[in-house]
């Protein structure tokens, strides 16, 4: 692939350290904060991969939207206690998770590597989509085309949880005092 | 030093991310950690999509992680809203806490 | 305009029994009076008999071949080889069945307002009374035979539900269960007939069938139809004719369902639904003319039942007893007469003794309504001075049911002997067993007649009395009478009783010999008997003045015997055993306890100790258990923890890719 190995290996090392972290970290807090390294790390990567559309997505949704949704949840519910949570689990069933989890990541290692490589290039090309206006432009005109519906249809799944999620979060009114949602 | 980037290296690197976020859901109590671990797993998968789409040419796995982000974003906004609602019943955020249906 | 016939009384039906069901069944509303649900009842079940009366006219009205109306309501079911309308049809023998049952069941009806004012629950009575009224019409007017098969049932239920619906009393209660439960026998072998119907000739319409059968006037057995098939269908379906219509040996509910009150012994147990078998045993009649035996199994049932019931009827102390018995004995005689092939002479008979029994059921009822309850004839006697229209009416109905010309009875009875001594199908023997019978007849019901109407009151002044007020009847109606407080009926009741008396006179005429109207009337459905050479024609007068000569010595020896008691108690101690066995019924009903209802008791108690409990019971109980254990077992692995349960799934994962991985290379 023609991506600079060095600035792979940056983004991919402190995208995996802080994501370690991200579990480790006893503190909510460092955990968002934490994943909001990796976030902007994979944004990194998306951008050597020529997906500049998704990058700036990362960046602005994940690293933007979710991110500061966590972080004001925590400060919401006043949870940004260190956490001991890791001490309460069971010793065993931590061992027995990360060796599962070890295993089968060596297995899609395995896979990967020894999987054939791809038979026949599809017809977007980088040098294609150069000419083609980049990276953005033909994803976006894709998008209002040929995936028009799904996209049309994710408005309606965000509908769905805008409304769902005001629905549970609200506080319950008593019945009967202004004759609010029962 | 390394010339090339092999895609198996980046695609194992994604497996590598994901299951340090399925360790993390396994291992955490606290639900809101547990959340940003699944975020972690989703955007493992999404580098998944952009690493074959580059590959392969073909820009429907850039569509798919459109899309993944979107439904990440709705899941999220749920899911911080249920983490919400069972603070505010059980004044806390432990998994260990949600077992109302064993008792 | 034919389902008009049904859907009066069922209107009748839903608005007594939903008044009844919401209004007057309501706590602390007991008191009402029989007039306004009477009246509701009398009048739906008097729009039958009117619009009857206006299709029998139409029908007069065409030519003879086509006298046959019929109405299509609904498709009630359709699948492969098989669709069955909910459709009735009115030909010649259908069209006399709605009038005597809506004519009959309107005179009820009116006499009931009188006979019930006193019950707590009238409006029940005349839903039920209505309901029935509904089954029976559909009953004739049933297209096919499921149609007919669902008043059948329709008429059972209604029976089952007015003879015991006094029901607080155990044994009118038990009475009503065992007229269901004999009656469930004899419909098992109508449904199997039904099959066996459908499985022979594929369809289940009479005129469907008729055709299949019929041809050119002459009954011949289709292609691939065994006599053995039809005979074993014929004799299915007599099966239930013998439930429904009390023949040996299904016959023993019916002198039980004398428990209802006395209006439904008349309309049911008497005129209307016991004559069900005969209605459809002359409805297939092209069917039993093919097969000899299933006739002559019919002829000997009704002959040996006819006797039989009668010898029975003769010391019987209770006045409906009696007169249940005669039914028995009379219904004998009808399937006599289809027996021996006759079937327009078994109608006939069906009229004649729709007239007279109702009649004679509702004089009874009326002497018992004036007596207070009282039913031992023992205890009456001298009646004639204190009802002298219900002494006057029964005295013609006696006359007719003993078959004294020119009553009704005895044209139909003479003719029903003529035929059973000349048909092809007859024999002296039958002849003699329905001659003997006759005799028998006429002695019983003189005995019946001189007992209670005639000689010196046997009652007491304070019995009667104390029965009244013992039974919280006749309170309130003494009307300053007789001081005996034995009274005649109110005109409601006596009403019914003078039309049914006219009608007991005049009804044999049409069917006078040679010059029957009925006959030419059934010939479209009944083919006309042919006359057979064997037999003189001059036997016929002879026979007839046998008869005759046979009734007046009935009634003779009873006027003898009964005008003093001491003669019939002298010979009761003379033939001690016979008597005895003749009271007791012939002990038949002891004999069904021995035979059929202990060792099934017993069977039934083994099964439930031996098999229900230990096998069945253990078997069901070790499932209950199996899965309690198991699920306390597994419940374990259930901690309630997220993360256990997505770790077990991991578990899988690595199982599964494992799988994938090695496991198919």
């Amino acid at each position: 692939m023609d991506i600079s190995p060095v600035f792979f290996y940056l983004f991919a090392g402190l995208a995996l350290g802080c994501s370690l972290l991200v579990v480790l970290k006893k503190n909510p807090v460092a955990s968002a904060f934490n994943l909001v390294m990796v976030f902007f790390a994979f944004a990194g990567i998306y951008a050597m991969l020529d997906a500049h559309l998704i990058a700036a997505l990362q960046v602005l949704v994940y690293a933007g939207a979710i991110m500061v949704l966590f972080l004001f949840v925590i400060m919401l519910l006043n949870a940004d206690v260190p956490s001991f949570d890791l001490q309460r689990s069971h010793p065993g069933a931590r061992v027995v998770a990360g060796l599962l989890c070890a295993v089968l990541l060596l297995a899609f290692v395995w896979a990967f590597k020894n999987s054939p490589s791809p038979v026949e290039p599809g017809q977007f090309s980088a040098s294609r989509i150069e000419a083609a206006g980049g990276n953005t432009r033909v994803v976006s005109e894709l998008l209002f085309s040929e995936y028009i519906l799904p996209f049309e249809l994710t408005s309606v799944l965000l509908l769905g949880a805008i409304v769902g999620a005001v629905a549970i979060a609200k506080r319950k009114q008593k019945v009967g005092a202004g004759g609010g949602v029962k | 030093m390394i010339q090339q980037v092999e895609p198996w290296v980046v695609l194992s690197f994604c497996a590598a991310i994901f299951f340090i976020g399925f360790a993390g859901v396994l291992i955490r109590r606290n639900i809101l950690v547990v959340l940003m671990c699944i975020e972690l797993m989703l955007n493992a998968v999404n580098l998944t999509f952009v690493t074959f789409s580059k590959e392969l040419q073909h820009l429907g796995g850039q569509m798919s992680v459109l899309f993944i982000i979107t439904v990440a974003a709705a899941e999220s906004a749920v899911g911080l809203a249920l983490v919400i609602a069972m603070f505010r019943t059980l004044r806390g955020v432990d998994t260990d806490q949600i077992r109302l249906l064993r008792e | 305009m034919i389902a008009l016939i049904p859907l009066f009384p069922l209107i009748g039906f839903l608005i007594n029994g939903s008044w009844y069901a919401f209004v007057q069944a309501a706590p602390g509303r007991r008191k009402a009076g029989s007039g306004i649900t009477g009246a509701i009842a009398t009048m739906a079940i008097l729009g039958s008999f009117v619009v009857s009366c206006l299709l029998f006219l139409q029908l007069q009205g065409l030519p003879p071949e086509s006298r046959v109306l019929e109405q299509t309501l609904f498709p009630w079911m359709t699948f492969a080889g098989f669709k069955l309308d909910m459709a009735f049809r009115l030909d010649s023998l259908s069209t006399l069945f709605t009038l005597v049952v809506s004519g009959v069941g309107t005179l009820i009806h009116i006499y009931s307002i009188g006979y019930m004012s006193h019950d707590a629950t009238p409006g029940k009575f005349f839903a039920y009374l209505n309901l029935f009224c509904f089954a029976m019409l559909m009953l004739v007017l049933g297209a096919s035979l499921p149609i007919l098969f669902l008043g059948w049932e329709g008429v059972g239920l209604c029976s089952y539900l007015l003879i015991g619906y006094w029901y607080s009393d155990p044994e009118k209660a038990s009475a009503g269960k065992k007229a269901f439960v004999v009656n469930r026998v004899g419909d098992f072998g109508f449904l199997l007939g039904m099959f066996l119907i459908f499985t022979a000739f594929g369809t289940l319409d009479f005129e469907a069938l008729r055709s299949a059968i019929v041809h050119g006037g002459h009954a011949a057995l289709p292609e691939g139809v065994a006599v053995t098939t039809v005979t074993a269908i014929c004799l299915l379906l007599f099966v239930g004719c013998m439930g429904k219509s009390a023949q040996i040996p299904l016959y023993v509910w019916l002198p039980d369902a004398m428990a209802g009150p006395t209006p439904v012994s008349a309309l049911i147990h008497a005129a209307t639904m016991v004559t069900s078998g005969i209605y459809m045993v002359a409805r297939l009649n092209f069917l039993y003319s093919l097969s000899p035996t299933a006739m002559a199994v019919v002829a000997a049932v009704g002959g040996v039942t006819a006797f039989f019931a009668a010898t029975i009827a003769i010391t019987q102390k209770d006045i409906k007893k009696v007169l249940a018995y005669s039914t028995v004995s009379q219904l004998g005689y009808m399937f006599l007469a289809c027996g021996v092939g006759a079937f327009t002479a078994g109608v006939f008979h069906v009229i004649t003794h729709a007239f007279f029994k109702a009649l004679l059921f509702l004089g009874a009822g009326s002497v018992i309504h004036g007596m207070h309850e009282e039913q031992d004839i023992m205890k009456m006697g001298g009646l004639r001075a204190k009802m002298p229209v219900t002494f006057a009416t029964f005295a013609l109905g006696w006359l007719a049911i003993c078959g004294i010309p020119p009553f009704s009875g005895f044209f139909s009875k003479d003719e029903i002997l003529w035929l059973a001594f000349s048909s092809e199908h007859g024999s002296v023997l039958l002849w003699g067993l329905g001659a003997l019978t006759a005799v028998m007849t006429a002695f019983y019901m003189t005995r019946l007649f001189t007992l209670t109407f005639l000689g010196k009151p046997r009652f007491s002044e304070a019995h009667g009395e104390k029965h009244g007020h013992g039974h919280g009847h006749g309170d309130d109606h003494s009307h300053g009478h007789a001081p005996a407080g034995v009274h005649e009926s109110p005109f409601s009741m006596t009403g019914p009783l003078q039309v049914l008396a006219l009608l007991s006179l005049i009804g044999g005429f049409m069917g006078i010999p040679h010059m029957s109207w009925l006959e030419h009337w059934l010939a479209p459905v009944i083919p006309a008997h042919q006359a057979t050479g064997h037999v003189a024609a001059e036997m016929e007068w002879v026979l007839m003045g046998v008869s005759v000569a046979g009734a007046a010595l009935g009634i003779f020896l009873a006027i003898r015997l009964y005008a003093d008691l001491e003669l019939p108690r002298q010979f009761a101690t003379k033939w001690a055993g016979l008597y005895r066995v003749l009271f007791n019924k012939w002990y038949v009903d002891e004999l069904y306890e021995r035979t059929l209802v202990r060792p099934i008791h017993a069977l039934s108690q083994g099964l439930w100790k031996n098999f229900d409990v230990a096998v069945i019971d253990r078997i069901v109980l070790s499932f209950g258990r199996a899965s309690q254990w198991s699920g306390q077992t597994v419940r374990t692995i259930q901690t309630g923890s997220i993360q256990f349960y997505a770790l077990v799934l991991l578990i899988g994962i690595v199982l599964s890719v494992g799988y994938l991985i090695y496991g198919l290379a």
